[in-house]
């Protein structure tokens, strides 16, 4: 059991870049995809729906599986620069989990966007600003706040998201305890201690997302803090949906 | 390519049982569990809530693994030689403990959002725990948590491919299969995607049509 404990978790520092890495590489893609889904005109709305449409309705393994094994198949890709990136599993992994965040986050985010007033940018356009200042100023932080809930489980799904790279023969959490398991034949041991370990890294992110959300509403007390803005509008405020 | 058309339909039969036992036995465990934490002693109720908090805290993947090697060694044991369980049933019994998991949010939710003077009116007019439970919170409840619910089972029919894994052959594993033996790993994997695509959209459609058939109440 403490054999386990000290083998698995060498594996966590592999489990939190690769969580890490995709969630702000996916994040940097979907905020310009977010814009567009949600205010763009219909025909480049649609083209960023089709992207999130087919990444979300598809396994995260088939994808992986598609591009660790299946490019090998195109002789172009073999023959381009990208193949020294598209042959490691580690990149494989990590391009796979970053297209398929951007594609939860821009739908989210896309939500908050379209939930933001719109006498607020009305007023922020009656001020003077410019589209772009509106977007960065007011659209997005208002938005970001919004979507911060749903965002969080988006966080949650990668980190256990990840636990896929085992397969493309990653060693993180769960590649170490399957390797272990195969060499030990301890089956229950091992996979509660990696269970343990993602329930601690899960658990920890979620009190940080609601820290996150305590900091930035607006329901303090009056006083405390500049009350620039109204209440957050959720779309449904009863059931906080698991985002699929 | 053409003989793995017959290999992806059966293995697309495998797929939708698997979601399809799965889901319903989640959602029986599920609105149980739901029940007894919203209507149950407090001791219970964080009994429930800590079994939903591990089940969505861990990967669906190593419950899986777990289910399936962990269920090997222990039926080994009980029977005193060497048992093997089924990927079918690991499988089974792992996505339903994840479904379950979510469902019991998912419904605790929504029968927290029934305003509590339907259960009041409903002890007013004389109505017995389980009267109202059928016939008052119950209806209102399950239209509440339909968009909610509909999503668990789209992640469901995702996560039903994590299976082929421990050596199901469902439509994954016919895809890595094939990919392996005709060395055409993209076409198999292309139609795999085709096929979950399907398998999600219907659910998505069907879902929506059930959301506008029967809304929630007062919308």
């Amino acid at each position: 059991m403490l054999d386990a404990v000290a083998v698995l978790s060498s594996g966590v520092g592999l489990t939190l870049t690769l969580t890490a890495l995709s969630l702000i590489a996916g994040f940097l893609l979907s905020v310009p995809l977010a814009f567009i889904r949600a205010f763009a005109r219909p025909s480049l709305s649609l083209a960023v729906l089709g992207y999130t449409y087919v990444f979300r309705g598809t396994p995260m393994l088939v994808q992986l599986f598609l591009l660790y094994y299946g490019l090998s198949q195109i002789e172009a890709v073999r023959a381009s620069v990208f193949w020294v990136i598209l042959r490691d599993p580690f990149w494989c992994a990590l391009l796979t989990f970053s297209l398929n965040s951007a594609a939860h986050t821009t739908e989210i985010l896309c939500r908050g966007l379209q939930s933001v007033p719109k006498g607020l940018t009305e007023a922020a356009a009656a001020l003077g600003l410019k589209r772009l200042q509106t977007a960065r100023l007011v659209t997005f932080p208002i938005a970001f706040r919004i979507s911060l809930p749903a965002y969080g489980n988006e966080v949650v799904g990668m980190i256990k998201g990840s636990s896929l790279a085992s397969t493309v023969t990653l060693l993180e959490i769960t590649g170490m305890a399957r390797q272990m398991v195969s060499a030990t034949f301890a089956p229950f041991e091992i996979f509660i201690v990696a269970g343990a370990i993602y329930l601690s890294l899960t658990s920890v992110t979620v009190k940080a997302i609601q820290f996150l959300e305590g900091r930035l509403s607006t329901d303090g007390p009056p006083g405390t803090r500049r009350r620039l803005r109204p209440k957050p509008a959720l779309c449904e405020p009863e059931i906080t949906t698991p985002t699929p | 390519m053409g003989g793995f058309a017959f290999q992806f339909a059966a293995a697309f039969v495998v797929t939708l049982s698997l979601a399809l036992v799965s889901g319903s036995l989640g959602t029986v465990f599920g609105l149980l569990l739901a029940v007894s934490k919203s209507a149950a002693a407090p001791r219970l109720s964080r009994v429930v809530t800590a079994y939903t908090t591990v089940v969505r805290g861990v990967p669906e993947l190593v419950i899986i693994l777990l289910i399936y090697f962990g269920g090997t060694t222990f039926a080994s044991m009980v029977a005193g030689r060497y048992v093997e369980v089924n990927a079918f049933t690991a499988g089974v019994i792992a996505l339903s403990v994840v479904f379950s998991g979510y469902a019991t949010e998912v419904f605790r939710g929504a029968i927290a959002a029934v305003p509590t003077g339907q259960t009041e009116a409903a002890k007013s007019l004389g109505l017995n725990a389980w009267q109202r439970w059928a016939f008052i919170i119950g209806p209102q409840m399950l239209r509440l948590a339909l968009p909610a619910y509909g999503n668990l089972w789209i992640s469901l029919f995702k996560d039903t491919a994590l299976v082929s894994i421990v050596g199901l052959t469902d439509i994954m594993r016919v895809a890595y299969v094939g990919a392996g033996s005709l060395r055409a790993p993209l076409t198999f994997y292309l139609a795999a995607s085709a096929l979950y695509l399907t398998l999600t959209t219907v659910t998505l459609v069907s879902i929506r049509f059930a959301e506008r058939r029967y809304p929630a109440f007062g919308r």
